[in-house]
């Protein structure tokens, strides 16, 4: 069987924030309904790597492609140059992002929360958008909540929506930044429900979490992350069960006796 | 002064105001409608290059910020009526506008006192805007919105919440900054009070019609101020109306400024 094509393929991705260099070479291809977890200590540059990925940082070195195509940057002389906003806005359109602390528009709805950015991003019409968004509320368990504001939702409820909201873009990779950490543990399983329905569904993911039995059950291959570079990967099954000893084994113990 | 409070002139002049006076009153009023619209709108452009990707236009908003914030109001209006006409750079002459007159010492007034609040507007914008989470606009961003559709649809809703109550002391304070118009001249009600008061040398009395007209303008201010806030606040919480008496004591204290 030929290989999935490639949706995003990041080589050799440098990142400083000043003196601090937070990614440090980092490569890594991704293919059409691949499923892949990072993992890592605080601060190895997780977020951080899933953040350049629809520019929402700046690289110093090395390039991000998205669908064969840089978010970011157009080609320049010696060095790339960065593009203007609003052709950034534009390609940035089809990857979606779930961030760690939800960040729904307060000012709100659920339901204009995931029907806003295809009206005013895509020019879809109002009335198509908002069946949209309630088929999508529906999908992550939350048709009752289309009349509720963020501050009226659970945190797990936000976070479903923030997903829905996600998806209502209709994007073809979807990155998450611990989409269940700032989570009440009652509340992780209905996301992470979601998230497996997504995976089902054949997306293509990217997931920083330390959820581990999401990324037994549903990843592809699993990163490890630590200070600025991937140090192993492999199949969850070989990398988190295997008899040898490796660093991955070694962090999830940590984290285990953490928890 | 033997002559006692002239309780017959006070009322006369509260109750049944000659046409001259109410002409300053009714210019006061909408000199101060127009400047502090003016004001809002070149405030939040001021805001916007304060804010822009650009250094020079950064750097121009602050300029803007730090050479009308620091010179009083009186000297800026003295400057723009008489300075520019006296060095013959400009002279405010009047305008006919189908078939009504637009004094040029109106047009400087506005002009000046726009020009003026803008700067304290813009100030009340930026710190509006920089009070909003930062994963409001990367939310935005990630969903594909520009820079521009991100304001309008996210940061512009939520920023117009926190802007309404300095808005209103704003505008208090301008209706009492229009006093100072008197120094270039303008009939407003200051000066109109000025003119009977040389006529009748009722000092007491007619500077008391004139306060107490001031503070009959602060405070349906107040309430308006007030209707608006209730209507723009979120639905969702529920605010106590104010008593009365804190209302008016907010009237009272509100705005002490000095420009
Ligand atoms: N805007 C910034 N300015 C300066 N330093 C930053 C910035 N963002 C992140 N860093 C630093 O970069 C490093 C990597 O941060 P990052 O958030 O990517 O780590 P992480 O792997 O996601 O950690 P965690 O598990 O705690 O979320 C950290 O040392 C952090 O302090
Ligand atoms: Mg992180």
């Amino acid at each position: 069987m030929e290989p999935a094509p490639i949706v995003m393929s990041a080589r050799g991705v440098v990142k400083r924030f000043g003196d601090l260099c937070v990614l440090d070479g980092v490569s890594m291809d991704v293919r059409a309904g691949e499923v892949v977890v990072i993992i890592g200590p605080s601060g190895s540059g997780k977020t951080t790597f899933l953040r350049c990925l629809n520019h929402l940082e700046r690289i110093d070195a090395g390039e991000i492609l998205v669908h064969g195509r840089s978010v970011g940057y157009r080609p320049g002389p010696g060095r790339p140059v960065e593009e203007r906003p609003k052709v950034v806005a534009e390609r940035r359109r089809n990857i979606g992002f779930v961030f760690q602390r939800f960040n729904l528009f307060p000012h709100m709805t659920a339901l204009e929360n995931v029907a806003v950015a295809p009206v005013k991003v895509l020019g879809v019409p109002k009335e198509e958008a908002r069946e949209q968004a309630h088929a999508l509320l529906a999908r992550v368990g939350l048709a009752d909540k289309a009349a509720s504001r963020p501050s009226a939702l659970s945190g797990g409820q936000q976070q479903r929506v923030a997903i829905a909201r996600a998806l209502a873009m209709k994007p073809d990779l979807m990155l998450f930044d611990e989409p269940t950490s700032a989570l009440d543990p009652e509340m992780v399983g209905e996301v992470v429900t979601v998230m497996k329905e997504l995976v089902a569904d054949g997306m293509t993911m990217i997931v920083v979490t330390h959820e581990m039995a999401f990324a037994r059950s549903a990843a592809d291959r699993l990163v490890m992350f630590d200070n600025g570079v991937i140090v192993e990967q492999g199949a969850p099954d070989d990398l988190a069960t295997s008899a040898e000893e490796n660093r991955t084994k070694a962090f999830l113990r940590r984290i285990d006796s953490s928890q | 002064m033997a002559a006692g409070f002239d309780w017959a002139f006070f009322w006369q002049y509260l109750l049944s105001p000659s046409a001259v006076f109410l002409e300053g009153l009714w210019r006061t009023v909408y000199i101060s409608v127009v400047a502090q619209l003016l004001g809002v709108l070149l405030g939040f452009v001021i805001a916007l290059a304060q804010r822009s990707r650009f250094g020079a236009l950064r750097w121009v908003g602050r300029c803007y910020v730090w050479l009308i914030r620091g010179t009083p109001l009186l000297v800026q209006l003295v400057i723009v009526y008489n300075g520019l006409a006296a060095a013959g750079v400009y002279r405010f002459s009047d305008v006919e506008l189908g078939g009504f007159v637009l004094l040029g010492v109106v047009q400087a007034a506005v002009l000046t006192l726009a020009v003026n609040e803008a700067a304290y507007m813009a100030e009340i914008f930026r710190a509006a805007l920089d009070a909003i989470d930062p994963g409001q606009t990367e939310a935005a961003q990630a969903l594909g919105m520009t820079p521009t559709t991100t304001m309008r649809v996210v940061l512009l809703p939520q920023a117009l919440r926190i802007i309404v109550p300095p808005l209103g002391n704003e505008f208090n304070l301008m209706m009492k900054s229009t006093s100072l118009l008197s120094v270039i001249g303008l009939q407003e009600m200051f000066l109109t009070a000025q003119s009977i008061n040389s006529a009748t040398f009722k000092t007491f009395e007619i500077f008391l019609v004139v306060a107490c007209c001031y503070l009959a303008l602060t405070t349906i201010w107040s309430f308006i101020q007030r209707f608006i806030e209730r209507r723009l606040a979120d639905p969702g919480r529920v605010i106590a109306p104010p008593s009365l008496r804190s209302r008016l004591g907010g009237t009272l204290l509100a705005g002490k400024g000095v420009r």
